[in-house]
């Protein structure tokens, strides 16, 4: 009784795993993502992810991927060849920095040259957000801190208070 | 003293900034500084444009200063440097070798016997992959190599007589003591 149980309870959590071990028999399962081609490889996906993050050093402006420009031609080529070799997407930008420089990567990798770049921005906001608080400080610290001194300020809180005490009064 | 302050601080921010922007505005965006200077020319073997039989490589070249001159006979600007090399040449200090990039052979020997040869040999670069290696993206372009075969200038863009005479004339001659 245990036995079949125990059985029956190991074939429910295999199941899942069915669909899976058919569609791992496939050698190209049909790509589902939306802006993928029908047709598209994995090879192709992954070098198209791996073009957009890499800048054509002649248009500057335009991703490996998107430009026409014969050297980005050229690159999308090497990068093919090198990702067909077995290179990672890491070695393959590591062969491209070497020669082109950090600017082929549309992502500037954080070392100190950059670090203007990368942290100026937060440093410049919360130097920013310390003076405002600095200032909204001294404000508060003016106008809670200072008491009415001269004969003019008592006299005119007083007056101030007798004007609302009558108006209270009136009301009531 | 703190009042100084004040306004000196954002006076001094709004300088730095201004000097910032003020070096930006004068640089030239498509200059884009070469990993390759200070590290060892690239490896390459290639064919001679005028005996195709014969190759030249790296270090073949090793022992002596000498400039690679990327060209091509597409190349427009390369008209308006080649000169220049001309002159250049005719001077006798320092070897010219050229990459002949992504050229029909023959379109590059035509070009060359059109406008001079100022090079010692020129290579044949068919399918650009030596220039890729050299990380060439805008022809002309030119390398000063120095005895090591360390690469130490590039040039991008055609020559001109300011850029020869200020920076490549004086470094080869460095070089080369």
């Amino acid at each position: 009784m245990i036995a079949r149980l125990a059985s029956a309870l190991l074939l429910i959590a295999l199941l899942p795993l069915a669909p899976l071990g058919e569609a791992a028999t496939k050698t190209e399962p049909p790509s589902s993502g939306a802006d993928n081609a029908p047709g598209m490889t994995a090879l192709d996906v992954r070098l198209k992810r791996l073009e957009s993050e890499l800048r054509c050093l002649v248009c500057q402006n335009q991703t490996l991927a998107d430009s026409n420009a014969d050297l980005a031609d050229d690159l999308r080529h090497e990068v093919r060849g090198l990702a067909l070799a077995g290179k990672s997407d890491n070695e393959i930008k590591t062969y491209l920095v070497a020669r082109y420089g950090d600017f082929v990567l549309y992502d500037p990798p954080v070392k100190p040259i950059t670090w203007m770049l990368w942290f100026g921005p937060f440093a410049l906001l919360s130097g920013g957000a310390f003076v405002w608080w600095m200032v909204l400080r001294r404000r508060e610290r003016n106008t809670a801190a200072a008491p009415a001194t001269s004969e003019a300020d008592i006299a005119a809180e007083k007056r101030a208070r007798k004007l609302l005490d009558d108006r209270d009064d009136a009301a009531a | 003293m703190v009042k100084a302050l004040r306004w000196t601080i954002p006076l001094a921010i709004f300088s730095i900034l201004v000097a910032f922007l003020a070096i930006g505005l004068y640089r030239n965006p498509q200059e884009i500084p070469s990993p390759l200077i200070g590290k060892p020319a690239p490896v390459f073997k290639l064919a001679k444009l005028h005996a195709p039989g014969e190759s030249l490589g790296s270090d073949d070249l090793k022992g002596q200063v000498w400039l690679l001159n990327v060209w091509a006979s597409w190349c427009v600007s390369c008209r308006v440097e080649h000169p220049l090399l001309v002159q250049l040449a005719g001077a006798r200090i320092v070897p010219v070798y050229g990459l002949d990039y992504k050229d029909k052979p023959e379109d590059g020997a035509a070009w060359l016997a059109r406008n001079g040869n100022p090079y010692t040999t020129s290579l044949v670069d068919r399918d650009g992959r030596v220039g890729i290696d050299f990380g060439v993206y805008g022809v002309p372009e030119t390398f000063v190599i120095d005895k090591a075969g360390i690469v130490r200038y590039k040039q991008i863009g055609p020559l001109t007589s300011e850029a020869l005479e200020k920076k490549i004339l004086p470094l080869v001659r460095e070089l080369q003591r």
